[in-house]
């Protein structure tokens, strides 16, 4: 029935156009996979508008507003980095992870774990409190990445030796993570009974631009850390690692056949393992460059959803750790001129649309869209 | 009824069936005919042409020319549904059910009634009742994951026989299935014989097709040898020659190398296969240098699991392995890569190549961290590149360069990339499995060169193949496999041997026979 009907309407009116999908049967030019991702975040932009629009209000209006203060003056591209660099990290951690198909939800759990292990540097403590800076800056980021690393050693074991199922297990880590960090925040190390430890002592923070105000004045009120320093450097590293090196060839093929790898004679359990540790590992550092230049103190709520965030940031950047960094700039902006606009609604609307505008452009990737003329039959 | 009013019992007739696919002729002017009540084998080795005949009385492919009569009518079915129409189904190598859901939920699928109740009860009483009277014993409340691959089949089966169909056609139903449910099946096939059903049963096993056919249809590459004749007139041998054909297409220039030192030595292997069937049940054989040594057989009797043991792709549970006089067995894949055992994997795409990566990144797979393409913790990008264009030009790959990814590249390209980079690692010991399947004759003859180079320059091959004109034309002696067993060694090529072991004689009973 329902066969006759379209039937009966094709011979009524046609299409003046045919348009013909084709699987593409050539490598897909180099140049298409930034304009691809760059149409993306245009569409997501347009539909937004639209949506505020609805709403009733001015879509440019609010954009300009958004770019005014992410990137209007120095002062708020400095606190746009602030933003950006646990995107970073955590986004270079998901790369990693996702390069090898190994699909590590628990960024933002490692995260936390991170912020947790370089607070015990401050807390516990390890060092003594008037231990130089530089002492600090590299417990610091040694213990939230050992913390990390481990947060992430325990679904990377379960995977590689029980075959546990890594996105149910990391996600559901994210949970225990809150819960850990919270049993200290209420209890352990908690000041005088409010849910956060007390502030730490100044000469363990990150080194901020704004410390450098009085020898340039320029720097003067500058929050951006050196958190920045470290991600720039992880991405740099991670780059050489996955393009240039031995396990980055073998993280390569696993990601792309995993069974190719095994008849190559690599060991595809001793990798899951080993990444999700190096992707713990910087979702770690994320937190501990948060906790150490922003936050200054263990609380609940150091993560706006940072270790998710990654996911969608990883995937802009298309598993790139440098096109991590820039994806990770357009976040932070949207993160910190949105709250300008909106505290919710339409800055994390638009995340979302980036996301599904970015897993929908790679139909473009696969395909060769034709549009020609219908032959008159 | 209708039949008789037509005066044949012929239920389908099939005239001058013709089907092409690019660069092949599959089906090349193929007369067929069936009759009522009757079990017709369709005879062939892989790519004869058996499946796509029967596709295209199916539905499922469209005939370039001829003509198909189903009770005398010509019929021109554009899809299954209009074949079930008909009275025709067909059941495929590959089952089509959904696991989750019950026996009779797969058997109603698609059908008009019940229009939204489900009202399994009912339903499930009518199909035990069809499945009683064909001896089909299977639960039709049973969900389909839980029921073996024999019962798997019986739903198909059923799901055929609830559409009313007359004409039910097997592609090799026999290849899945463990020999007390062959025995089942044959027991089914005949129920549903007595009851005026006919059956096409499409195998390249000569033996079941002797117990269970009245007539025999026999294809070679697309060409009917011998069609609709009675069971008791021909024997296995003649049938075999049918299939195989003596002459062969065309001769490969086999230089004469002596053979040398034992490069493989394998003893009593055992080991399961992925479902935790004993594969191997005490294989032994060897291989020297400078031979191509065969390995007949057909598909699903060990074979793949023999080479993923010796690659050390699988764990071995009793015997050894010993390659260039090291023992590897249970050793790590590397180890075996660093003796020098190269594998040619039956799957291309699923284990020989990573398809994302680039041409590249597939040839250096067996020596990423060996120099000069790797330097301490680096791969050098240069050298990796140098080497795979050196390997471009040197095997004639025809890429556009050397940075496309490999899943673009047409089979026998494909192929070549795998070749090369297995045949440059300098291998003692080469295992290629099935290294000629699905290519075009161009490409086979340049596969088959490169393997007889192999040889000459002092390597050991293991050729595992089911094309048994393949295993004579290049290899010097052939070992032939069954249900993980060796049943013989022959080296004069005698293609009865051959095929009689191929179906689980003995090389010794076949002697003692013969000496009768």
């Amino acid at each position: 029935m329902a066969d006759s009907i379209t039937n009966k309407s094709a011979s009524r009116w046609r299409m003046p156009f045919r348009i013909k999908i084709e699987n593409r049967v050539d490598n897909p030019p180099r140049w298409l996979t930034p304009v691809l991702s760059i149409f993306a975040v245009i569409f997501a932009l347009l539909i937004g508008a639209l949506v505020i629009w609805i709403g009733g209000g001015k879509p440019w209006a609010v954009y300009s507003h958004i770019a005014r203060y992410s990137f209007g003056s120095i002062g708020v591209l400095s606190d746009t980095m602030v933003k950006a660099i646990p995107l970073m990290l955590v986004g270079l951690a998901c790369s990693i992870a996702f390069r090898m198909k190994l699909w590590n939800i628990g960024a933002e759990g490692q995260f936390f774990l991170g912020a947790f292990g370089a607070s015990m540097v401050v807390l516990l403590p390890i060092l003594p409190m008037e231990a130089p800076k530089w002492q600090f800056i590299l417990m610091t980021a040694l213990f939230g990445m050992m913390f990390g690393a481990a947060w992430g050693f325990i679904p990377g074991f379960l995977k590689a030796r029980y075959n546990v199922n890594e996105i149910i297990s990391t996600l559901m880590m994210n949970y225990i993570a809150i819960e850990w960090n919270n049993y200290f925040i209420y209890g352990v190390w908690s000041e005088s009974g409010f849910q956060m430890s007390r502030m730490f002592q100044r000469n363990s923070w990150l080194p901020r631009l704004s410390d450098l105000a009085d020898r340039w004045s320029f720097f003067g009120g500058l929050t951006a850390h050196m958190g920045l320093v470290f991600a720039i450097i992880a991405a740099v590293i991670l780059w050489i690692v996955l393009n240039k090196s031995r396990w980055g060839y073998e993280i390569r093929l696993i990601g792309d056949n995993p069974r190719a790898a095994e008849y190559a004679g690599i060991s595809i359990k001793k990798n899951i393992v080993l990444v999700m540790m190096v992707s713990g590992a910087l979702a770690g550092l994320a937190g501990t460059s948060e906790i150490m230049g922003v936050v200054h103190r263990l609380q609940g709520a150091i993560s706006p959803g940072y270790g998710f965030t990654g996911i969608i940031i990883a995937w802009l950047a298309k598993l790139n750790p440098l096109a991590v960094i820039l994806a990770s700039i357009l976040f932070g902006a949207l993160i910190l001129a949105g709250r300008e606009v909106q505290p919710a609604g339409i800055p994390t609307l638009i995340q979302g649309l980036i996301m599904v505008s970015l897993i929908a452009s790679d139909f473009f990737y696969r395909n060769r869209v034709r549009i020609t003329r219908q032959v008159e039959g | 009824m209708n039949t008789e009013k037509i005066g044949s019992d012929n239920v389908v007739q099939m005239r001058s069936i013709t089907k092409k696919f690019p660069g092949v002729i599959a089906n090349d002017r193929v007369d067929f005919d069936l009759r009522r009540g009757e079990v017709h084998s369709l005879l062939g080795e892989n790519g004869a042409g058996k499946s796509t005949l029967m596709n295209v009385l199916a539905g499922l492919y469209r005939a370039e020319s001829g003509e198909i009569y189903v009770q005398g009518k010509q019929a021109n079915f554009g899809s299954p549904r209009e074949a079930i129409e008909a009275g025709i189904g067909m059941v495929h190598q590959h089952f089509m059910l959904v696991p989750s859901q019950s026996v009779t939920e797969n058997i109603l699928l698609g059908l008009n009634e019940p229009r939204f109740r489900m009202r399994l009860t009912e339903y499930n009483q009518k199909i035990s009742e069809i499945a009683e009277q064909y001896g089909l014993h299977v639960d039709p409340g049973a969900k389909v994951w839980q029921l073996s691959v024999g019962e798997q089949q019986r739903v198909e089966i059923l799901k055929m026989l609830y559409r009313g169909a007359n004409v039910l056609i097997m592609d090799e139903p026999t290849a899945v299935l463990a020999p007390s449910e062959i025995a089942e099946l044959f027991n089914t096939l005949r129920t549903m014989t007595n009851e005026g059903k006919s059956i096409v049963f499409i195998s390249h096993k000569l033996q079941e097709v002797m117990e269970i056919s009245d007539r025999v249809t026999v294809l070679q590459k697309g060409k009917v040898t011998s069609s609709g004749l009675n069971i008791g007139d021909v024997n296995r041998a003649e049938l075999a020659q049918l299939m195989v054909g003596r002459e062969v297409i065309f001769r490969v220039d086999k230089n004469p190398v002596k053979a040398g030192e034992v490069v493989l030595d394998v003893k009593d292997l055992k080991t399961f296969n992925d479902k935790g069937i004993q594969a191997l049940n005490g294989v032994s054989l060897n291989v020297r240098e400078g031979e191509i040594v065969g390995l007949a057989g057909v598909s699903g009797n060990g074979q793949n699991e023999l080479a993923e043991t010796m690659a050390g792709l699988r764990e071995v549970t009793a015997g050894s392995v010993v390659v260039n006089g090291k023992d590897v067995t249970n050793k790590p894949v590397k180890l075996g890569i660093r003796h020098g055992i190269s594998l040619i994997p039956a799957d291309r795409t699923l284990v020989g190549t990573a398809p994302n990566l680039s041409v590249t990144d597939n040839v250096i797979m067996k020596n990423y961290d060996r120099t000069p393409i790797s330097r301490g913790w680096r791969v050098i990008s240069s050298e990796a590149n140098n080497y795979a264009s050196m390997l471009k030009e040197a095997y004639d790959i025809i890429v556009p360069s050397i940075d496309t990814s490999v899943r673009l590249l047409s089979g026998g390209n494909l192929q070549k990339v795998i070749l090369a980079r297995e045949i440059s690692s300098e291998p003692k010991f080469m295992i290629a499995v099935q290294p000629t399947r699905g290519l075009d004759v161009g490409a086979i003859e340049g596969v088959q060169k490169l393997l007889l180079n192999q040889r000459e320059s002092g390597a050991g091959i293991l050729l595992i193949s089911e094309e048994l004109e393949e295993l004579l034309t290049l290899s010097d002696r052939i070992y032939v496999i069954y249900e993980g067993e060796i049943m013989g060694e022959v080296s004069d090529g005698d293609i009865n041997k051959i095929g009689q072991m191929m179906t689980g004689t003995p090389l010794e009973q076949i002697e003692a026979e013969g000496v009768n």
